[in-house]
């Protein structure tokens, strides 16, 4: 369990104050994945830093792994009353993997020296450290690269060996800082499956910084969206995806979604979201209990409401349906206004784009 | 082979004894000076690396200090620190002259380049092995040795190399304290002489070491880039061997 209470830190910069994180609080369940999404600048990282007394936060309470409630106070950290010395920072912080978006691996160490690099602080002997590596390497699909060196690795088999690393001394909590974003799409989705398949396999909780929703929705149970050192949204993924509040959610979700093609097509002012005075553009958003044709049907069948669909879309999150359509809904005033309440009525989300009713 | 010698350089041949003394005072000021100054300015490299501001251990006072104290020697002429150092060399090893005496000033010259050469060098790990090696749970130590000096060795060799090349050059100096060496050797007895197959047989053996020790620190630094010196393989069909 990962618990952040009022977490606040600002950078002193020649250009003045910039407040990375501003009074953050979150809860992590124990083996879950956790996702934390924002734009470059929003505070992300430095929060994911803030977990591992990396950066130390100027103020606020972490609770993580076995030490419960680290203060911090004018950026020291003390936990029982004590302040935190260096050593016991360094030994909180091996109970903890983190990876990186550029990897981080030793350039002049082999495949199996990398791996190696925090078992030395385990006690084990060097058989035991052999074994161990083995072990990983099989866990991270790459015993053919025990002799390899990071330079003759491809960015996928990078990453890999840094999770196999971050892995090593079987700590119960692993931190993602945009650990995807220097791969290729091919790269991304296999290392996002071994993560979600070591969260699986191991309980491992996963803590992932990413600026991409698609990271979010491949593998995160809850999601976190930060924005000026804020979380300014937070919830389960389904939610989030289904009923998002905040305009920067919305923003990710679209980007994230082939619906989210519509608001270029807006903007373009493309002949398919032209529409005649009466007509309506929306977008209904059917949530796990009523996903189907089935009310569309219903809807142009009882209220004669026409729907003229331009996108739709079915993605399923965790096993549950979340779709999306999005077209133009025409017919006479009053049948218009029955057939969106029919909808309504259905849960169906009906959000209008663009409105050409006279009332 | 000796007549051949006696017939292209007839008075080197004259004042071999003389010059073999000059080889051996100039190694000897080149290995003891060199390793000395390889010691220290490692570790005032290193020191200059984790106090600077965004070290890993910073401290300012610490920083400014040691900074200050190698621009300042950086910027006196050798031939200077030499005579300048006298009283200094004579308190600490009792003489200034000869071998013995040139040994500090040696030192004091080549420290201040090659602690600079040693910042560089450290300077250009990338931050995030730093952070990846913290993030393990890694304290000073381990980040120096483990990860600084680790992943720099390629760049540290090269610099290695051009201070080593740097100092032979200083030692040609140093026979302005009677230390000898070739370069007093090829001045005494070759410029002022008036012979000049001494000279060119000096300039000869200069450019010799200085291409070997070049060649030897470019392979030893290609060797070591983006790979280990000695590597121990461990793949063998998947066993530990």
């Amino acid at each position: 369990m990962i618990e952040v209470k009022n977490l606040k830190k600002t950078f002193h910069l020649k250009s003045g104050d910039v407040k990375a994180l501003d009074d953050v609080s979150f809860s992590i369940q124990e083996g879950s994945v956790y996702g934390v999404i924002g734009y470059s600048g929003a505070g992300k990282s430095t929060l994911v830093r803030c977990l591992n007394l990396l950066e130390v936060p100027d103020e606020g309470t972490i609770t993580i792994e076995d030490y419960q409630g680290i203060e911090m106070h004018g950026g020291i950290p003390t936990y029982q009353g004590k302040r935190m010395t260096a050593r016991q920072q360094n030994q909180m912080r091996r109970g903890i993997g983190m990876i990186f978006q550029h990897f981080n691996l030793l350039e002049r160490s082999t495949v199996f020296d990398n791996i190696a690099y925090p078992l030395k602080y385990t006690g084990r002997s060097k058989a035991e450290i052999a074994e161990r590596v083995q072990e990983l390497l099989a866990l991270v699909d790459l015993r053919e690269k025990i002799d390899a060196f990071p330079s003759q690795l491809s960015g996928g088999q990078k990453q890999r060996v840094a999770i196999a690393r971050a892995l090593a001394a079987n700590p119960r909590i692993l931190l993602s800082d945009e650990a995807t974003s220097a791969l290729d799409p091919d790269a991304t989705e296999s290392i996002l499956n071994l993560l979600k398949d070591l969260n699986r396999k191991l309980g491992i909780t996963i803590v992932l910084i990413t600026h991409e929703m698609a990271v979010i929705k491949a593998i995160a149970d809850r999601v976190a969206v930060m924005e000026e050192g804020k979380i300014v949204e937070e919830g389960t993924v389904y939610d989030i995806f289904s009923d998002p509040q905040a305009p920067i959610t919305r923003k990710f979700i679209s980007s994230a979604s082939p619906l989210g093609k519509i608001d270029k097509l807006i903007a373009d002012d493309s002949s398919l979201t032209q529409i005649k005075p009466g007509e309506v553009l929306a977008k209904l958003i059917f949530q796990k209990d009523c996903v189907g044709e089935h009310i569309l049907t219903t809807m142009a069948q009882q209220y004669s409401v026409n729907l003229n669909i331009i996108l739709a879309n079915v993605e399923y999150l965790h096993g549950n349906p979340l779709g999306g359509t999005i077209g133009i809904l025409s017919g006479s005033p009053e049948n218009l206004a029955a057939g969106i309440r029919f909808l309504e009525e259905n849960h169906v989300r009906t959000e209008v784009l663009k409105d050409g009713r006279v009332d | 082979m000796a007549e051949w010698i006696k017939t292209v350089a007839p008075y080197l041949y004259t004042y071999r004894a003389k010059f073999f003394a000059a080889c051996s005072a100039t190694f000897q000021m080149f290995y003891k000076a060199g390793l000395i100054a390889f010691a220290i300015g490692l570790f005032f490299g290193v020191i200059l690396v984790i106090t600077k501001k965004g070290g890993i251990r910073q401290n300012v006072l610490v920083y400014q200090i040691t900074n200050l104290v190698i621009n300042v020697f950086r910027s006196i002429p050798f031939i200077i620190l030499l005579i300048f150092l006298i009283p200094l060399t004579r308190a600490v090893v009792g003489t200034a002259i000869n071998v013995k005496g040139a040994i500090l000033p040696l030192v004091f010259g080549t420290v201040p380049f090659y602690t600079r050469q040693v910042e560089v060098a450290l300077s250009g790990v990338e931050e995030g092995k730093i952070e990846a090696a913290r993030s393990m749970g890694s304290g000073t130590f381990g980040l120096i040795f483990r990860v600084y000096l680790h992943e720099a060795l390629p760049d540290l060799i090269r610099v290695t190399t051009v201070t080593a090349i740097s100092l032979i050059g200083l030692t040609t100096m140093a026979g302005a304290v009677g230390a000898g060496g070739i370069g007093s050797f090829a001045i005494n007895y070759g410029q002022n002489q008036n012979h000049s197959d001494i000279v060119n047989v000096c300039v000869i053996v200069l450019l010799a070491v200085t291409f070997v020790l070049q060649s030897v620190g470019n392979a030893l630094a290609k060797r070591t880039t983006n790979r280990s010196l000695f590597q121990i393989r461990r793949g063998n069909g998947g066993k530990t061997i």
